[in-house]
């Protein structure tokens, strides 16, 4: 019986353009996007002396 | 009948068998190869002609522009060579990786054309606005620097029209697998390149958020951004489109080398984990331009420019031994063999593509690479931000790394695809030698004046009378080197234009070499892909490369510690 040969999941990962896009897309949108945006709108202004 | 299968091996699909590669070539994605490539060239002559004039300002010697035009051809340089030259190449490439290499058809010549318009239209609504006069806010923009509505309108339609040029490329990767253009995984070129489209989609999604709003601003019809916030996110644009370059500039490497001496990638799937390592990390170096900014916190800074972007950077280190380390098995494997380093002697350094791959390898890595990383550091960066240091950096990255990668791949692309021998081959043997050599001189001088504490854009620096004869020295330096890498472009432009008009038509046969070495007696493909120490000389150089490495980041710490000595 012919038994197609088990494909490593981190070889299934890089044969994945759709699931790299998505974390390619999602990941820097947290990490520097979001992460950064949140930190700017948390900033109080300051007042002058 | 035309075949409705995108497959190009089908019957009735419109192609052609490259009489080079014996490749199939797709005349759809051909047509806009030419196109995009053809433009992409005129914009990055039109960036080449303002650099030149920036230069021999920046030279204070000559001083050559005056205040208003200095700020305007800055802005026009940035956007032409950054933006637009990159782009539309960036886009040839594209459709290039996910056609021939895949024996696929493109997907839609008619997406094809609305992006090719959109961006052409786009880029030449900016450059027109800039020229005018009305938009002298640098490439940037930084708010409230305010341009004309037009500015932020055409690099909206660029970004747009990009955008979708990209969703053909993918478009095109999803009807190849369904119709079995090819089976297993993709090869690594069009992997490089769909790590760079990857990260165009989020450069791009950056470039509307930031940029509609502004947009909307500039008429009139919504509050002001605020400018912490739209600095944030054009850096996602700005930034980003960079690591679009860099993923591209590496599949170029991995493409060259294998078309001059067939090397091949020492670990299919180390090489494809380091794109992973850049579809993940690359993009948040965009933090890096935020350093000094008040508003994001020192965690937000570090983990973005430190931790998560040294992956990135081991991912440019894995490619930076791996090409070197493919072309050095290969040679080895066709009999050059003396030594650690006799292969390199027998390299093909006429081959202009072979040359500037080498060049762009070295001057990325050992120039741009090391910089860009020390730089990056968060401490470090308070004694070199917004100093020349930072153009230093990213003219070896882009210009000597990128750019004379894509170079590079043009000595065959103008053959292969509008099947004309290259006119002027002389000189086009001897265009990377100029323009690598110029682009490195004009880094260093960029580099040694910044540290001198020269401002980056910066019309005048003697008005505050603060800098002696050795920052005017470098600065001379830099202007030599932009002559000289302005004399490269230019050859390069004229080499191109001319063989389409001028270069002895292929048709059917294959194109003039270059200059390959030739495999010698005895020798045997794949015979050292298990030899563990076939890669020594490539060894050799790493530790060069890393001791250099070294050297510099703690040179640059002791700077630092000089800014406050205790006694």
């Amino acid at each position: 019986m012919n038994q197609k040969p088990k494909t490593h999941p981190w070889q299934k990962l890089l044969d994945n353009p759709w699931l790299l896009l998505v974390l390619g897309v999602v990941i820097p949108f947290l990490s520097y996007t979001v992460w950064g945006w949140v930190e700017l709108a948390l900033t109080k202004p300051d007042l002058l002396p | 009948m035309a075949s409705s299968s995108h497959n190009l091996a089908a019957p009735g699909t419109p192609g052609r068998v490259c009489g080079t590669t014996g490749l199939h070539v797709c005349l759809d994605a051909q047509r806009f190869i030419k196109l995009n490539a053809v433009v992409g060239i005129v914009f990055l002559l039109l960036g080449g002609i303002a650099a030149l004039g920036l230069a021999l300002t920046r030279w204070q010697t000559v001083h050559l522009l005056p205040a208003e035009w200095f700020y305007r051809i800055l802005t026009f340089h940035g956007l032409n060579m950054l933006i637009f030259w990159i782009l539309f190449f960036e886009i040839a490439i594209l459709y290039f990786a996910c056609t021939t290499p895949l024996n696929a058809r493109l997907y839609s010549r008619k997406i094809a054309w609305v992006s090719f318009l959109m961006m052409l239209v786009g880029a030449v609504m900016t450059d027109t606005v800039i020229i005018g006069g009305k938009a002298d806010v640098m490439m940037t923009s930084y708010l409230p620097l305010l341009a004309h509505p037009g500015f932020y309108l055409g690099i909206i339609l660029v970004a747009v029209g990009t955008l979708i040029g990209v969703f053909n490329f993918f478009a095109t990767l999803y009807v190849a697998k369904r119709d079995g253009a090819y089976t297993g995984s993709v090869p690594i070129v069009t992997f490089g390149a769909t790590a760079a489209a990857i990260i165009a989609v989020v450069t791009l999604l950056h470039g509307a958020i930031v940029m509609i709003p502004t947009f909307t601003y500039s008429m009139g019809w919504t509050s002001q951004p605020d400018p912490e916030w739209y600095r944030l996110i054009w850096w996602g644009l700005g930034h980003q489109s960079q690591q679009v370059n860099v993923c591209a500039m590496v599949s170029v490497w991995y493409l060259l080398s294998h078309i001059v001496l067939g090397a091949r990638p020492i670990n299919e799937a180390v090489c494809r984990t380091a794109f992973v390592l850049y579809i993940l990390f690359i993009n948040l170096a965009s933090a890096h331009h935020l350093l000094v900014d008040p508003g994001v916190g020192a965690t937000w800074k570090i983990w973005n420019t430190s931790y998560a972007m040294y992956l990135a950077v081991l991912a440019s280190m894995i490619h930076g031994f791996t090409v070197p380390a493919g072309v050095e098995i290969a040679m080895r494997e066709k009999g050059y063999t003396s030594g650690i380093f006799g292969w390199v002697t027998a390299l093909p350094w006429r081959n202009p593509a072979f040359s500037a791959t080498v060049l762009s390898v070295v001057i990325f890595g050992f120039l741009g690479g090391i910089t860009g990383v020390t730089l990056g550091t968060q401490q470090i960066n308070i004694i070199a931000h917004n100093t020349l240091r930072i153009p230093g950096h990213f003219h070896v990255t882009v210009v000597g790394g990128t750019t004379l990668a894509f170079m590079g791949l043009a000595y065959y692309v103008v053959p292969l695809i509008f099947q004309r021998d290259f006119i002027g081959r002389g000189w086009a043997r001897a265009q990377p030698w100029i323009f690598g050599g110029g682009i490195t001189m004009l880094s260093l001088g960029m580099s040694f004046a910044g540290s001198m504490g020269v401002s980056r854009r910066s019309w005048d620096i003697d008005a505050q009378g603060v800098y002696g004869p050795a920052a005017h020295l470098w600065l001379g330096v830099l202007g030599i080197g932009g002559v000289l890498a302005f004399t490269g472009l230019l050859i390069f432009a004229l080499l191109c234009v001319g063989t389409l008009f001028f270069g002895a038509k292929i048709q059917d046969r294959a194109m003039t070499d270059w200059g390959t070495p030739p495999a010698l007696a005895g020798s045997q493909a794949g015979s050292l892909a298990h030899d563990h120490y076939a890669t020594k000389g490539t060894m050799a150089l790493s530790l060069v490369f890393l001791a250099c490495f070294a050297i510099y980041y703690f040179a640059n710490w002791k700077a630092l510690a000089d800014v406050w000595p205790v006694r």
